[in-house]
C-alpha cells in the first residue's frame, strides 16, 4: 500500500539561482499547452456565430493583455515591450483576418482556421534569413495559444487573477512565459529543472526576488496552496514547514535584509582583505546598456564583454562601423577602467556563413568561437579592425574564447596583424601595444597553460565550460545538470593550475565565471591566489564584502585544507561551513 | 492623394520587432494606408508581421507609398520616426 504524502514538513534540495529568503503560499503553473484543435464543418447557418466566437476570443485576450501590462512594474519595462507587440500581432491581418477569411471561405471551426493561420505565418517566417526575425514566430505562437485557450474556455495559466502574492511552482519556466507572469505578485521561483545559468534564474535576478531550481520533482510533492519557505541563498525549500523552522527562517530573512542593503552601501568601495590584499573586482556585461549597472555597483572595469549581441540581431554581419561605435562607447564610458573584449563566441548556426553547416548533435563540441572564427577569418579581421579603432578611446583589451591548443592563437594573431597593418596603410589610429589575452575553458588550454602563456598577455578563467568540458556534462541534460559543480576537486586544481602557469610566466590572471559571484567559493579563489574577478554586476557589492571580511592568509589555508578532501560533497561542506565566518 | 518617398533604415537594430510596431501604432492614427516595398517585396504597414517579413538591417533603402487624404502628415511622422531611429538612441 502506498502512503500518501502526508501534511508534514519536507525539505527540499536544489540549486539556489537568486538570493533572498521568503515564506509564502505555493502557486503551481501548468505549462502543458492548449490541446484544443478539434477540426470540423460548420453549417452555413452557424458561420456568423463562429466569427462572433473568433472575435470574442481576440477580444478577451486583448483584454488580458493589457491587464498583464498594467499590472508590470516599472524595472521590468522590457518585458512590457514585448507585450506591445503582441497586443499589435493579435490585431495583425495576417493572424486574424487570414482566420476569419478562412471560417468564411471553407466553412471550417475557428480553432482549425486560426491553426491554419499559424501554419502560413510560420512558413513565411521559416524563408526569413535573419535569425532574430525569424525567432520572431514564437511570439505568434504565444498569441495563438492564448487565442486558442480562450476559445476552448480554458482557464489561462497567467497570474492576472490571483489576488496575493504567491511562491510560483513549475516544471520549468521558459523565456515565453515571463511574459505572461504578473511580476508584481511573484515572490519567488521553484522549478523541477534548470542550472545555475537557466532563463528562471536570470529573471529572478531581474525581479531581485529568490529562486531555487533543479528540486527535480517539486511540482509532484507541492499542491496548490501549500506553505513554502524557498532559501535562495542555501538552494533550500521547506514545503509545509512547522512553525518553529518559520521562526527561523523568517529571522534569517530580516538577517538578508538587513545585509543586503548594507553591502549596498559599500559597493563603490574597494575590496581589500583584512590583511591588506587588494582584489580586483570586474563585471561581466553583454549589452552595451548594462554599463550603467556596472559603475553603480562598483565595478573596476569590464572583465569580460561579451559581443555575441550585435551578430544576432544584425541582418547579415554587422559592419564594422556598427562594431566600432559600440566598442568605443563602452571603453570610452568605462575609461580610465580597462574593456576586455572577448571575440564572437558562436556557431555558424547563429550567424550567416558561407561554411556547410551540418546539424551538430552536440554544438559545445562543435565548430564556434575561435574555431569558427579561424574558418571563416574575414568575420575575425572585421571585429578585430573594429576593436583596434576603439582601442585609443580608452584602455581595451582582446581576448579570444574557446582556445584549445597554440596553434589557435598563432592562427588568430596573424589575422590580427593583417588588421594592425591594414589600419597603418589605411592611416588610422590604434593601439599598437594592445593586450591580446584567452579564456581557459578547454581542459587542454588547462594542461598546455604553462606553454600558452609564453604567447599571451592575460588569461581569464572560464569556469562555467570549464566545468562543463572537464567533468563532461551536458548542461542541458536535467539528469547530470546537478553534476556542474565548482566545488569538484579537479576544477579547483585546476583553476591552481592555471594561476601557477600565468604567475610563473609573468602575465595577468582573472577568473570570469559565475564561481567569481559565488561568495562560496571567494575564500578558496583568492587562497589559490586569484587577484582579479569578473563577475555579473549585481554580485559586487557581496563579493566585495566577502573580501573584506577575510584574511589572505585564512583563505591560503583554506585552499590548503580543501586540497585534502577528495570529493565536491566534502568540500562544498567545508564552504558551506567557512561561509558563516563572513555571511550572515 | 498619393505620396511616395525612398528611406534609409538608420538604426542598429534595423526594422526589429520594437520598430515594426511603432510603425503600425503611428499608422493608426491616421485614415491613409501605408504600403513599404524593399526589393519588389511589398508589405502592408498596418501589420506588424508583414513588414518583418521584409527584413531590414540597417542601411536597407526601402519604399514608402501612402495613400489617401493625410497622406502628407503621415509621411512627415513616418521620416520623424526613421530619422530618430525609433527611440534607440544610437
Amino acid at each position: 500500500m502506498t502512503k500518501h504524502p502526508g501534511p508534514g514538513p519536507k525539505e527540499l534540495r536544489g540549486i539556489g539561482v537568486s538570493p533572498g529568503i521568503i515564506i509564502g503560499k505555493a502557486h503551481l503553473v501548468d505549462r502543458s499547452k492548449a490541446k484544443v484543435q478539434y477540426q470540423y464543418i460548420i453549417n452555413d447557418a452557424h458561420i456568423n456565430r463562429e466569427v462572433r466566437r473568433f472575435k470574442e476570443a481576440l477580444t478577451i485576450t486583448e483584454e488580458q493583455l493589457t491587464t498583464l501590462k498594467n499590472s508590470m512594474p516599472d524595472h521590468v519595462k522590457e518585458l512590457a515591450v514585448i507585450l506591445d507587440s503582441h497586443r499589435l500581432i493579435l490585431k495583425d491581418t495576417m493572424l486574424n483576418d487570414a482566420t476569419v477569411q478562412k471560417i468564411l471561405d471553407e466553412k471550417i471551426n475557428a480553432e482549425w482556421a486560426l491553426m491554419r493561420s499559424l501554419q502560413e505565418i510560420r512558413q513565411i517566417f521559416e524563408q526569413i534569413d535573419d535569425k532574430y526575425i525569424s525567432g520572431r514566430i514564437n511570439d505568434v505562437e504565444n498569441v495563438a495559444d492564448r487565442i486558442l485557450r480562450n476559445l476552448s474556455g480554458k482557464k489561462q495559466q497567467h497570474l492576472a487573477e490571483i489576488t496575493e502574492r504567491v511562491i510560483i511552482v513549475a516544471h520549468d519556466l521558459s523565456p515565453g512565459d515571463t511574459t505572461e507572469l504578473n511580476v508584481s505578485r511573484v515572490m519567488g521561483f521553484i522549478t523541477d529543472i534548470g542550472g545555475r545559468t537557466s532563463h528562471t534564474g536570470i529573471l529572478a535576478h531581474a525581479l531581485q526576488i529568490p529562486a531555487v531550481v533543479g528540486l527535480e520533482t517539486v511540482t509532484d510533492m507541492v499542491k496548490e496552496g501549500d506553505l513554502l519557505i524557498v532559501d535562495g541563498n542555501a538552494g533550500e525549500v521547506v514545503v509545509n514547514p512547522e512553525d518553529n523552522d518559520i521562526i527561523t527562517y523568517q529571522e534569517k530573512q530580516l538577517e538578508h535584509e538587513a545585509y543586503t542593503s548594507s553591502i549596498a552601501r559599500t559597493g563603490h568601495l574597494p575590496a581589500v582583505t583584512i590583511d591588506g590584499h587588494k582584489i580586483a573586482i570586474f563585471a561581466n556585461m553583454e549589452f552595451l546598456e548594462e554599463v550603467t549597472a556596472v559603475k553603480e555597483h562598483g565595478g573596476e572595469g569590464i572583465g569580460l564583454y561579451r559581443t555575441e549581441f550585435l551578430y544576432l540581431r544584425s541582418k547579415g554581419l554587422p559592419s564594422e562601423d556598427d562594431l566600432f561605435e559600440d566598442y568605443r562607447q563602452v571603453a570610452e564610458i568605462i575609461a580610465p577602467n580597462p574593456v576586455t573584449i572577448r571575440s564572437l563566441d558562436l556557431g555558424g548556426d547563429k550567424i550567416p556563413t558561407t561554411l556547410e553547416m551540418s546539424k551538430e548533435i552536440n554544438p559545445a563540441l562543435g565548430l564556434r568561437a575561435i574555431r569558427f572564427c579561424l574558418k571563416e577569418p574575414h568575420i575575425l579581421k572585421t571585429q578585430f579592425r573594429a576593436i583596434l579603432r576603439a582601442s585609443i578611446y580608452g584602455q581595451i583589451q582582446v581576448m579570444l574564447p574557446m582556445v584549445s591548443g597554440l596553434q589557435e592563437i598563432l592562427d588568430a594573431k596573424r589575422i590580427l596583424e593583417q588588421a594592425k597593418k591594414e589600419l597603418d596603410q589605411e592611416k588610422i589610429d590604434f593601439n599598437h601595444d594592445i593586450k591580446v589575452g584567452i579564456m581557459i575553458e578547454v581542459p587542454s588550454a588547462v594542461t598546455m597553460a604553462d606553454i600558452l602563456a609564453r604567447h599571451v598577455d592575460f588569461f581569464s578563467i572560464g569556469t562555467n565550460d570549464l566545468i562543463q568540458y572537464a567533468l563532461a556534462i551536458d548542461r542541458n541534460n536535467e539528469h547530470v545538470a546537478y553534476m556542474a559543480q565548482p566545488f569538484h576537486p579537479a576544477i579547483l586544481k585546476m583553476i591552481q593550475q592555471v594561476v601557477v602557469a600565468a604567475k610563473d610566466a609573468g602575465i595577468a590572471v582573472s577568473l570570469c565565471g559565475e564561481m567569481a559571484g559565488d561568495p562560496l567559493c571567494t575564500p578558496f579563489l583568492l587562497g589559490l591566489g586569484l587577484e582579479n574577478l569578473s563577475m555579473n554586476a549585481r554580485a559586487i557589492p557581496l563579493i566585495k564584502n566577502v573580501v573584506r571580511s577575510i584574511t589572505l592568509q585564512e583563505a591560503c589555508d583554506d585552499f590548503k585544507n580543501v586540497m585534502k578532501l577528495h570529493t565536491e560533497k566534502a568540500v562544498r561542506t567545508y564552504a558551506l561551513e567557512r561561509s558563516k565566518n563572513y555571511l550572515p | 492623394m498619393e505620396r511616395v518617398r525612398n528611406i534609409r533604415i538608420q538604426n542598429i537594430l534595423g526594422l526589429h520587432a520594437r520598430a515594426a510596431g511603432q510603425i503600425v501604432e503611428l499608422g493608426n492614427q491616421y485614415q491613409s494606408q501605408l504600403c513599404l516595398k524593399k526589393d519588389g517585396k511589398e508589405a502592408d504597414g498596418s501589420s506588424i508581421l508583414s513588414i518583418l517579413t521584409l527584413s531590414c538591417p540597417k542601411g536597407t533603402e526601402i519604399q514608402a507609398k501612402i495613400e489617401g487624404e493625410d497622406s502628407e502628415a503621415f509621411m512627415t511622422a513616418l521620416q520623424d520616426l526613421f530619422d530618430q531611429k525609433f527611440g534607440e538612441g544610437k
